[in-house]
């Protein structure tokens, strides 16, 4: 494998400085929706709009999936409102060839990358594990065990990288998941092989209840990078401007053979770690209020609204189509789903055994037995 | 993981002839350890999506040099080492698998395969299943197994239960260089992911028999020595033993059918159950420890199977319920053809009731082994 270009580090300064990450978090917009000029060029005005279109579906559509929970229409949900930023704005910055690896609080993610919403909300509903096929729009399956996928992540971008083909996988990871070994072993395999992948740690400050200060000892988590000889990116990562011009930059960079980079952004969790937490044991309201106060949509909103870019008929236009996309996600869930016995030995091999066949075979005798055969 | 030098018993070369090879025109004899090598060199030849990568597979050719000079004709795009990381490896040949590769990785020892188990049993086994068949990983976790040949802790674990449990993998083993050969292209060519242990203590056993991918199916048992009186089922590195056993028990009069189980999982149950329901007696010889050992499944598939037609209690001949021992008592825990004819003497060949139990009632904890 080819060596690694970390570029100059100049004589004075010791090895590895230019893999740091600034001392403060990337912003080109700041939480009252002003430009950060020292942040960088801002994305194209049709970006921007987009970028504001999507968060307003995503967290419509977020809401409405903690509702169907409410309703018995989904097991569980984890919410990723108040990281909308990173949801669409990472998503957006990837090319078509790109493959995106999301975790289970990235469902808004997944269908900002148009996957269907309800083949991504089979996990939830108890449906199949894994309702959309992943090579359609290139999305992994949603990961429940942590960081697992970030080495699926780095073996892709790296089997496309021996054919010569140009595709970066982004992966989708949380503060707590850092921990894990996998993050370790793939930030190392992907900087050793420079794998064309961006990891993406969206720390909202809790791993469930743990707060980050229990989970490393680290400066930053961008801090990490500089260990497995990859940039490491602080960004603000409610700064849906900012997470789009740093994972665009890391997609680019990868794709010209330039090696991954780990971003870290900065991003607050707004709900309960699924419906099933209660997030008040761990943390005060005043904390929460403070994050709110730095929302996301409302950031972007204000910039767009004082650049020209939004007017009022346009924003009720937009709620509109949130309010569609939320309906439709509620009316086909509530229709119920259709479910066959029998599938469940046909995916376990290529061919099912002719132990799998038997048991098949005895489940579906006993089901017709039981008279219980309508949903087969 | 450091790879401890291992004692003499690598100088051990045995030679397995069985009497359908033995009439051949000699091909020359060949080494289980040659014959997967060869296995790794045409499957690399034949389909440019195989790859072969792990620990010190590259320049060295491996610890136990089965991938011997593949880095060197193949290339260091094909044949790499990796950084020293287990889950690393499966975890990205699950995601080369994902992107139309076919990585055959190797896992150094079989206790050092532990930290990919996360990687194996929840993605490696299932991505197909959760997908609805839509993600395939044809995938083979090449991984050296056993006892037999002088290591030290971790260097002798047999991991096969762990494995076979897990739905969705394939579970091989082969016991003879050339069948060797025949499974691990049957491996590489399957759309399954396999985990393929390889009996290290058999890696310098020799075969005259030809290489070649024709011959039992990747799911097929094998009788390697027909026998009326009794089946003997062994796999991986206690084929031999059994081989031996059936030998020796020709001596006593009994005729023994020993079946080479090749695939673990799935199991080939209708060879077996057609063996047992002709000779009516069975034993079972692993390694690994008896309790929830892969005897035990065998022992309840053919007792639900083949009751009407058994005159003994299916017995089981295996390691202790021990951590593997240290090398200079672990002639005493593997199994050996002098425990497998003690079994068969139980198997009540006159009728009489098997003494081992009788008394159990009283003592059942003291009658606890086989």
């Amino acid at each position: 494998m080819t060596a690694v270009d970390h570029g100059p580090t100049p004589a004075s300064q010791p090895a590895g400085t230019s893999l740091l990450p600034a001392p403060t978090a990337r912003q080109l917009i700041d939480p009252a929706g002003r430009l950060v000029p020292a942040g960088g060029p801002l994305p194209e005005a049709d970006v921007l709009r987009e970028l504001y279109r999507r968060m307003v579906i995503g967290r419509r559509f977020d809401a409405q999936a903690t509702a169907l929970t409410k309703q018995g229409r989904l097991a569980v949900y984890p919410s990723s409102h108040g990281q909308d930023a990173c949801q669409v704005g990472a998503v957006l910055a990837l090319r078509e060839q790109d493959w995106l690896f999301p975790t289970y609080r990235d469902t808004v993610a997944v269908v900002t990358r148009a996957v269907d919403p309800v083949e991504t909300l089979s996990l939830l509903r108890g449906e199949w594990h894994c309702g959309y096929d992943p090579y359609q729009h290139r999305v992994a399956p949603q990961c429940t065990p942590l960081a697992t996928h970030a080495l699926h992540a780095v073996g892709l971008a790296h089997a496309a990288r021996l054919r010569g083909e140009d595709t970066v996988a982004l992966v989708l990871v949380g503060d707590g998941g850092t921990s894990e070994g996998d993050t370790h072993e793939a930030l190392n395999f992907a900087a050793v092989w420079q794998a064309p992948v961006v990891f993406l740690v969206q720390n909202n400050g809790y791993a469930i209840s743990v707060p980050l200060a229990k989970q490393t000892a680290a400066p930053t988590l961008a801090h990490k990078g500089v260990g497995y000889g990859m940039p490491g990116v602080l960004i603000d990562g409610n700064d849906a401007a900012a997470v789009y011009a740093s994972v665009g930059e890391a997609v680019a960079r990868a794709g010209r053979g330039g090696g991954p980079t780990l971003i870290e952004a900065l991003t607050y969790r707004i709900e309960a770690h699924t419906n099933a937490d209660d997030a008040t044991r761990y943390r005060a309201a005043d904390e929460v209020a403070a994050w709110q106060a730095r929302d996301p949509l409302t950031r972007l909103e204000t910039y767009l609204r004082g650049a020209g870019l939004l007017d009022d008929a346009a924003a009720a236009d937009l709620q509109q189509e949130a309010e569609r996309f939320a309906a439709s996600v509620r009316e086909r869930m509530n229709a119920d789903a259709a479910s066959d016995p029998a599938e469940m030995f046909a995916h376990v091999y290529a061919a099912p055994t002719a132990q799998l066949i038997e048991q098949r075979d005895d489940l579906l005798a006993d089901l017709r037995g039981l008279g219980d055969d309508d949903d087969a | 993981m450091t790879c401890w030098p291992i004692s003499g018993g690598l100088a051990m070369t045995t030679t397995l002839d069985h009497p359908a090879t033995a009439a051949r025109s000699a091909p020359a004899p060949v080494t289980m350890a040659a014959a997967l090598n060869a296995a790794l060199a045409d499957a690399l030849a034949e389909d440019e999506r195989v790859l072969v990568f792990g620990e010190d597979v590259g320049a060295l050719g491996g610890v136990f040099r089965i991938t011997d000079g593949l880095a060197a004709r193949f290339g260091d795009q094909r044949v790499f080492d990796t950084p020293l990381a287990e889950a690393g490896i499966v975890g990205t040949a699950i995601g080369m698998a994902m992107n139309g590769m076919r990585p055959v990785v190797e896992m150094q020892f079989d206790a050092f395969a532990y930290p990919a188990f996360e990687q194996i049993t929840s993605h490696l086994a299932k991505l197909r299943n959760r997908t609805r068949g839509r993600v395939e990983l044809p995938i083979v976790v090449r991984i050296p197994y056993g006892g037999g040949i002088g290591g030290v802790e971790h260097h002798c674990d047999s991991s096969e239960v762990y494995y076979t449990h897990t739905a969705g993998l394939r579970v091989l083993t082969p016991a003879r260089p050339a069948d060797a050969y025949r499974l691990l292209r049957q491996a590489i060519a399957s759309p399954d992911p396999v985990i393929f242990l390889e009996p290290k203590r058999r890696y310098w056993s020799k075969d005259r028999a030809e290489l070649t991918t024709s011959g039992p199916g990747i799911d097929q048992a094998e009788i390697i020595k027909p026998g009326r009186d009794v089946t003997i089922i062994a796999y991986g590195g206690t084929v031999q033993t059994a081989m031996e056993a059936a030998q020796a028990a020709a001596e006593t009069g009994w005729d023994a059918e020993v079946i080479d189980l090749r695939s673990l999982s799935p199991v080939d149950d209708a060879t077996l159950v057609r063996s047992v329901r002709r000779t009516g007696r069975a034993v079972v010889v692993h390694e690994a420890a008896g309790f929830c050992g892969y005897g035990a499944e065998i022992a309840a598939r053919l007792t639900e199977r083949c009751f009407h037609h058994l005159q003994a209690p299916i017995l089981r001949i295996t390691g202790f319920d021990i951590p593997y021992p240290p090398p200079m008592v672990e002639r005493h825990h593997l199994p050996t053809a002098d425990r497998v004819l003690d079994a068969l003497a139980r198997l009540q060949w006159e009728d009489q009731p098997d003494e081992r139990w009788l008394g159990a009632a009283e003592d059942p904890a003291g009658a606890d082994r086989a």
